[in-house]
């Protein structure tokens, strides 16, 4: 146990992961809260352009993967207040980003021999070969996320549950919903980055989705979805260091932990619980009648 | 440029195309009037789970595409019509699939070829026989939307209309995931798992903005699918080094993007 924890590439793999799971956790719960899932695919699949114009380029495939999520994020927010039932328009230019990618990659993995595997990594994530460097700069994209987050905590949640009222209201609506996809972008680069284009829902969508039916408060299924993030990426890390079954790949053992933990939550939710947020809950989180917590 | 028409492979690859491109603009355009694009992605990457399952047996890859798209497409079939729930959980299980593909792959040893081969698409390298399989199974997909047309185009249209008269609205739409399961198994030899999306949406993407009227839609739809893999497949032949699915692409995105822009229509379709 001990040994494992002195292992450089666990360290690594697990320093790159725990700051991918908590930025997820977060942001992923707005995010299932606007159904703004097929716009976060959409973001993985541009990251795939980025990662392989990023390599062709020599650069580290995460600096790809923010550049071209970030810029993605703004057109998006171009196009309209919020992504919800624009998805004709989100597939296009998923499957655009992709034909990029794919080109990206052919020349690519022509360039050298020893750059055959590299789209393989792309797609099912690099957590175990993540640089210092890389490490770093998810940290300052985590924190930027976070940041901005805290700032706009109150007013998103607000436009997020009931954009009318919150329109009403004089909550900028459309200022947060940029600046909301602007910070998605940031996690879904890092969560690509470590978990690759195929599987970084495992900790962007599935965490918040199980969360949220769990509880209905905003606050306690935001730490619930961080921590249910945490948790599958420790312990997938664990089952594939030093678990039984000749140690499954990583991304394997989260995606599966992930998809195990949200199929639980969601039978569970069932039993009679509200799925919806309540008004009391709104009122106390938002209009800040009840405090906080 | 027409004397690569001599070469068997070209032969081969535009003929599977262009029944992939056919089925796919056709069950497409329901795919986009019911709002289930995102379905639509996530149904290969699933098959693509089913496809590594298939290799690691020993057995043919297409056997295991069948077996996980037209399972998850059932699943997504019976799931409901609240697009929240049903985005999330699609994607949940979609991402479930992709780690069992991975750890398919990673317990059998021929690793990266096989990964790319399903991924990426092999158009080129497709057989005699393959081509026959792929418009045999087209010419029924077809045959058996022709028979499902106007129920299925009342169902989307207006579920609940539809259930009043008593349209079996629940499973049209079960059946129909059914198809479009196979259609995309069929259309993965031509664009890989990762890009099969473009043949389902690009053209009935652009076509429901062209013209009003679904059956003007569907033919507008085949005609502009079939354009893209021909002109894919020539400048892919011509150019010789860059991949058949980027210029496919690159192509439904391009021709997208103006009729998205001038178009006032559509917004009934969106």
């Amino acid at each position: 146990m001990f040994n494992l924890l002195s292992s450089d590439v666990f360290q690594k793999a697990l320093l790159g992961g725990t700051v991918a799971a908590v930025m997820a956790g977060v942001v992923g719960y707005f995010l299932v809260l606007r159904a703004q899932a097929f716009a976060a695919e959409s973001f993985m699949d541009i990251c795939f352009a980025g990662a392989t114009g990023a390599s062709l380029l020599g650069q580290s495939p995460l600096v790809g993967m923010i550049v071209f999520s970030l810029f993605s994020a703004l057109s998006l927010g171009a196009l309209g207040e919020r992504a919800r039932g624009r998805s004709v328009e989100i597939g296009m230019v998923l499957s655009f980003a992709l034909g990029l990618g794919v080109l990206f990659l052919s020349l690519y993995t022509r360039s050298s021999a020893s750059h055959s595997n590299a789209g393989v990594s792309i797609l099912f994530g690099s957590i175990l070969s993540v640089q210092p460097a890389d490490i770093y700069r998810m940290l300052a994209c985590g924190s930027v996320a976070l940041l901005a987050l805290a700032v706009v905590y109150r007013p998103l949640l607000f436009a997020s549950i009931d954009p009318s009222s919150a329109r009403a209201r004089g909550v900028p609506v459309r200022a947060l919903s940029i600046v909301f996809l602007l910070v998605l972008a940031l996690a879904a680069a890092a969560c690509t980055f470590v978990l690759g284009v195929l599987l970084a829902s495992a900790l962007l969508i599935a965490p918040a989705a199980a969360a949220m039916k769990l509880t209905t408060r905003p606050s306690r299924s935001l730490l619930l979805s961080a921590a249910i993030g945490l948790f599958i990426t420790w312990v997938g890390l664990l089952v594939s260091f030093v678990g039984p079954w000749h140690h499954p790949p990583v991304g394997f053992s989260i995606s599966a932990l992930a998809g195990v933990v949200f199929g639980a939550a969601a039978i569970r939710g069932r039993r009679g619980r509200p799925r919806r947020i309540q008004p009391v809950d709104l009122d106390r989180e938002v209009r800040g009648s009840g405090g906080s917590r | 440029m027409l004397e690569i028409l001599r070469l068997p492979f070209i032969v081969h690859a535009l003929l599977t195309a262009s029944f992939a491109a056919v089925v796919a603009a056709v069950g497409g355009y329901f795919l986009v009037s019911r709002g289930l694009t995102f379905a639509g992605h996530a149904l290969p990457n699933i098959g693509f789970a089913g496809a590594a399952g298939a290799v690691l047996l020993g057995i043919e890859p297409v056997f295991g595409l069948f077996a996980f798209t037209i399972g998850a497409g059932v699943v997504v079939g019976i799931l409901g019509k609240d697009i929240r729930e049903r985005d999330v959980s699609i994607g949940v299980v979609m991402t479930f699939a992709l780690g069992l593909g991975l750890l398919f792959l990673s317990l059998y040893s021929g690793y990266a070829q096989r990964v790319y081969g399903i991924l990426f698409g092999n158009i080129l390298g497709i057989s005699a026989r393959a081509v026959v399989a792929t418009g045999a199974a087209g010419v029924l997909i077809l045959a058996v939307l022709a028979f499902l047309y106007r129920p299925l185009l009342f169902s989307t249209f207006d579920p609940p209309a539809a259930e009043a008269r008593g349209v079996p609205v629940k499973l049209l739409s079960v059946l129909f995931m059914g198809v479009i399961a196979v259609t995309i198994s069929l259309s993965i030899q031509v664009m890989g798992a990762l890009l099969v999306f473009t043949l389902l949406v690009g053209p009935a993407a652009t076509a429901t903005r062209l013209v009003k009227g679904s059956c003007a839609a569907i033919f507008v739809s085949v005609g502009l699918g079939l354009a893209f893999v021909w002109f894919g497949v020539f400048l892919a032949a011509a150019n010789g080094r860059l991949p058949v699915s980027f210029f496919i692409a690159s192509l439904s995105f391009l021709v997208y993007l103006p009729v998205r822009l001038l178009s006032p229509m559509g917004r009934e379709a969106a």
